[in-house]
């Protein structure tokens, strides 16, 4: 390993231009002649429109437009879509009402978007956004997930009954048959909290036309602007592809809500045209909170059948799933096929049923939050072994282990194929890092101190490096889910790499560059990577369900190993030797078994100048491109183990220590690997102990803003142990898993296991908010300091 | 319209603005200093900390005409010399920073923080001190390791520490 090369903790290359204030995030940018857009939202959850009256507004200084649905439907400008379809189990499809960007005639949540104001600034677009008058038939909202079905007021008029699909999976014969058999059932009713993504950055956007070139560009916080910009031409229908540039710079944080297309860029883009001057909006932290697509929102019963030793025999599973007011991008897909198939958990399970029921409710869209179907899962089977070890007086690592998948490749009976791990290690390494021997001892002295403590684990999978394009494609998908790079190296042998993956804070400028370095042998500062550009990149898929390093990085290995072959003619002419003789190591082409050779750098110059050979021979240059599509999955799994101490007479919970040991396969930075468990843990102890978005019945979001909706901060969490196993991906060139989601998909499972293992029953549900643990502590059999002894 | 007159990274300027600009706006849209940001609408994310004179503030909730005769430093005047300041380094060290937002108003308030606690900083001071300053990404283990060292090194380097 060198000092740059795959397995280093190199310190990353973009870091220079974050720490001095230079980077660049859309709201930085500023183009000549610039507009500003306030949106006018609807305040009401469920409305008729009658009527729009912009005349006042319009007088307001500094109005440059005033655009509502009416002009969009007059430009024939398309709706927002779902890119997913699923089919109900009938075999229907999904029933997906109209998005359009404005609303026509009907607003479906507060903080829909029903005009928008541009003007000269954004003070005087704000003003005149409140001089609009709206004509509103106000309706009943349907609010809650467990209700909305049925409920009587109807979202969509194609969802007469507000159910979007009633999607299963599974074989439900075999499951009852097990169930018929089982020794022992554990049944729970589980609520997955609804949560908002909140990257620091708000999402922004600066639409802009050349009529000169009669092309239009946006800048915006995109985790994916390729995607946005295939949904912008061929759906919404701005312009063709070669006519719309989408550049996504420097991007604040997404975590999935940066994956979706959403109103507010669309609307930029066509009304730069419209209103003939650059258009920039930036979101505020409320308008963050009302539109940005939350994540979860799942309503569960659970039933977990075993035999008498506690050998798992089947699973079954009944989710709503809340899909809020309208399908956002990629919402269809998070409850079903990002959910059910990993239900199986780490477990060898011969039986499982799943049905999901998406529903419309009148609240912000849901889609993909870090993790996406796979926390929901991960909690589901996790709460449910836990309680199971409990019920059956096990300890619950032994049960664990006694029912994990031990030999691979292990087909479930829910589509996955896990294809390598190694589970047992994972709960090894964690327990001893853990301290788990010490734990009762821990638990004596709290007792003593009037604490309650506890410890829970975690044993979750996930499916990454999304997705082999065949597979999903046969699932619904509406694209494929390959990545694209093109490595071009320069006649001075300095490299640039476009890659289709976008960064976002997971630091591929230095982890990528890595990759190249220790391939090509060159040294790190020559490699730049190129990322966030349709311009630059050709195409590419972006960056979600951790598969950057998975698929993108495969995709660049793939461009590489093209640039080392074509290297090697390169060299064969200018050492006037045979091509079969040629070896590239370290860096250098050489003629086996003599001392002849050159560096890399010399045969970029050569393969450039092409003077060594002619063209009948050889093209000139050095510049290779890949497309690489997944050929499964990537499964990372990992044991986390919380150990938390309660207050019974406050309700606080502490977290004592956290413990991680995860299986990512080969890892490339180490130091960005943690970095990116660490996160994702402090978003999963958010969402068990803190995070929560809440509705009242009117439909109105009570928890809009950081004051209201509570956030982890540092005081909140401890200083995480993290640990790895490494089982190499056998499905990838890379051996890469993918790391970005574990923690958020492990830890609520960790924290409320541990939870409910210090309050001594089940009887609480996430966020375990201090008034919560307060209450369910009065009831909890521990109390007593002699009772935990 | 109100004149202002303010020191801003060690130069003095001064404009005629709209007595409701905030500070952080006349540094972003005025003079283009946008590495101070805007994370939040009610003073809770600590993106946008700079120091007026020498003390930490959050440039989205003081005016800029209430900082007028006053002397500003964002995150763009925190290197000197085109040294690094050390908190800076520190936090490249420590990979205290992962998608690069909340960083600036991270290290104007570590700075501050060595400023009132001294450079010799425990894990729970730190933690407790990073109230007013949420990051999303890191799960604050890193920020935290970044800040102790910093600190320290800012005791070891006082030359790369910038006079304000």
């Amino acid at each position: 390993m060198t000092a740059t090369g795959i397995g280093a903790s190199v310190r990353r290359k973009e870091d220079q231009r974050f720490i001095t204030g230079k980077g660049r995030y859309v709201d930085d940018y500023n183009r000549p002649g610039q507009a500003h857009a306030s949106f006018l939202r609807s305040p009401h959850a469920h409305a008729t429109i009658r009527a729009i009256d912009t005349s006042a507004a319009a007088g307001m200084p500094g109005v440059v437009g005033i655009l509502t649905g009416e002009d969009l439907a007059a430009d024939k400008v398309g709706g927002l879509i779902c890119g997913w379809m699923i089919h109900s189990k009938d075999g229907t499809p999904m029933k997906a009402g109209a998005h359009p960007a404005l609303a026509q005639g009907k607003v479906r949540y507060v903080g829909d978007h029903v005009a928008v104001v541009i003007a000269e600034t954004l003070a005087q677009a704000k003003d005149a956004a409140e001089a609009i008058t709206v004509d509103y038939d106000v309706l009943p909202a349907v609010v809650e997930t467990a209700k909305a079905a049925g409920a009587g007021t109807v979202v969509h008029d194609v969802a007469p009954d507000n159910t979007v699909f009633n999607w299963h999976l599974g074989n439900q014969a075999d499951v009852e048959a097990a169930f018929a058999r089982a020794a022992h059932v554990t049944t729970l009713d589980i609520v997955n909290n609804r949560l908002v993504p909140n990257p620091i950055e708000p999402r922004a956007a600066v639409g802009e036309y050349d009529e000169a070139e009669e092309a239009f560009t946006l800048y915006t916080t995109s985790q994916n602007p390729h995607v946005a910009r295939l949904v912008l031409s061929a759906f919404i229908g701005i312009a063709p592809e070669n006519k719309l540039r989408v550049v996504a710079p420097d991007v604040g944080g997404g975590f999935g809500s940066k994956i979706f297309i959403y109103a507010e860029e669309t609307v930029c883009v066509w009304a730069a045209k419209k209103v003939g001057r650059p258009v920039k909006w930036t979101s505020d932290r409320t308008e963050a909170f009302l539109c940005d697509a939350h994540g979860r929102d799942h309503v569960t019963h659970a039933e977990l059948a075993m035999d008498e030793g506690g050998k798992i025999l089947a699973l079954k599973v009944h989710t709503i799933a809340n899909l809020g007011a309208y399908l956002s991008t990629f919402s269809s897909s998070v409850p079903t096929y990002l959910y059910a198939p990993l239900l199986s958990g780490q477990y060898n399970i011969p039986a499982i049923y799943c049905e999901v029921d998406g529903v419309y409710t009148n609240t912000a869209p849901v889609d993909a939050y870090r993790g996406a179907g796979r926390p929901e899962a991960t909690f589901v089977i996790e709460r449910l072994v836990e309680v199971a070890a409990r019920e059956l007086n096990q300890d619950p690592a032994k049960f664990r282990r006694k029912n994990y998948v031990k030999s691979f490749p292990h087909q479930t009976p829910v589509i996955m194929m896990y294809d390598g791990g190694d589970y047992s290690a994972s709960l090894d390494k964690a327990l001893e890092i853990a301290d788990h021997k010490g734990f009762p001892r821990r638990r004596r002295e709290s007792a003593r101190n009037g604490k309650l403590r506890g410890i829970g684990f975690s044993s979750y999978i996930e499916a990454c490096g999304i997705a082999p394009s065949q597979a999903v494609g046969s699932l619904g998908a509406g694209v494929g889910l390959w990545e694209s790079a093109e490595v071009r190296v320069n006649p001075t042998g300095s490299i640039e790499v476009l890659t289709g993956s976008h960064s976002h804070g997971q630091g591929h400028e230095t982890t990528f560059a890595q990759l190249v370095s220790d391939r090509l042998g060159v040294p790190i500062e020559s490699v730049t990577i190129v990322h966030g550009d349709t311009d630059k990149v050709q195409f590419g898929m972006g960056t979600y369900g951790s598969r950057s390093g998975a698929v993108g990085m495969s995709a660049i290995a793939k461009a590489i190993d093209k640039v080392v072959a074509k290297g090697r003619k390169v060299a064969a002419y200018a050492l006037e030797a045979g091509e079969d003789d040629i070896e590239f190591k370290d860096g250098r082409f050489s003629v086996a078994g003599t001392d002849k050779s050159l560096a890399f750098g010399e045969v970029a110059l050569q393969a450039y100048v092409a003077h060594k050979f002619s063209g009948a021979q050889l093209e000139p240059g050095l510049k290779e491109g890949a497309f690489y599509d997944p050929t499964n999955f990537t499964f990372p799994a990992g044991m986390h183990i919380c150990e938390l101490e309660i207050d019974p007479d406050t309700g606080v919970v502490t977290i004592e220590r956290f413990t991680a040991v995860d299986d990512f396969g080969n890892v490339i930075n180490p130091m960005i690997v943690e970095g990116q468990v660490h996160g994702g843990i402090a978003q999963g102890v958010g969402q068990a102990l803190f995070e929560g978005a809440l509705y009242d019945s009117d439909g109105q979001l009570v928890t809009a803003s950081f004051m209201d909706y509570r956030m982890p901060r540092a005081a909140d969490l401890p200083s995480f142990e993290v640990g790895m196993t490494v089982t190499p991906c056998p499905s990838n060139p890379l051996g890469i898993k993918g790391c970005g989601e574990a923690g958020a998909i492990a830890a609520p499972a960790a924290v409320m296991n541990a939870l409910t293992d210090a309050l001594g029953h089940e009887n609480i549900a996430m966020p375990a908010t201090p008034l919560a643990v307060w209450r369910a502590a009065q009831g909890s059999p521990h109390l007593r300091p002699e009772a935990a002894e | 319209m109100s004149a202002v007159s303010l020191t801003v990274n060690g130069k003095a300027v001064t404009a005629d603005i709209d007595p409701r600009t905030l500070l952080v706006q006349y540094l972003r849209e005025n003079l283009r200093l946008t590495g101070t940001h805007v994370g939040c609408d009610t003073s809770q994310c600590g993106a946008c900390v700079v120091h007026l004179d020498g003390e930490a503030i959050k440039a989205c909730t003081v005016l800029a005409v209430q900082c007028d005769g006053r002397s500003v430093t964002t995150i763009e005047g925190l290197a000197s010399g085109g040294e690094l300041h050390p908190m800076q380094a520190a936090f490249r060290e420590h990979h205290g920073l992962q998608c690069g937002y909340c960083t600036p108003g991270m290290i104007m308030t570590a700075v501050d923080l060595v400023r009132r606690k001294g450079n010799s900083l425990d894990e729970h001071t730190i933690r407790d001190e990073l109230e007013g300053n949420i990051c999303r990404c890191t799960g604050y283990h890193n920020i935290v390791k970044a800040i102790a060292a910093g600190a320290e090194n800012m005791a070891a380097e006082p030359q790369k520490v910038a006079a304000e």
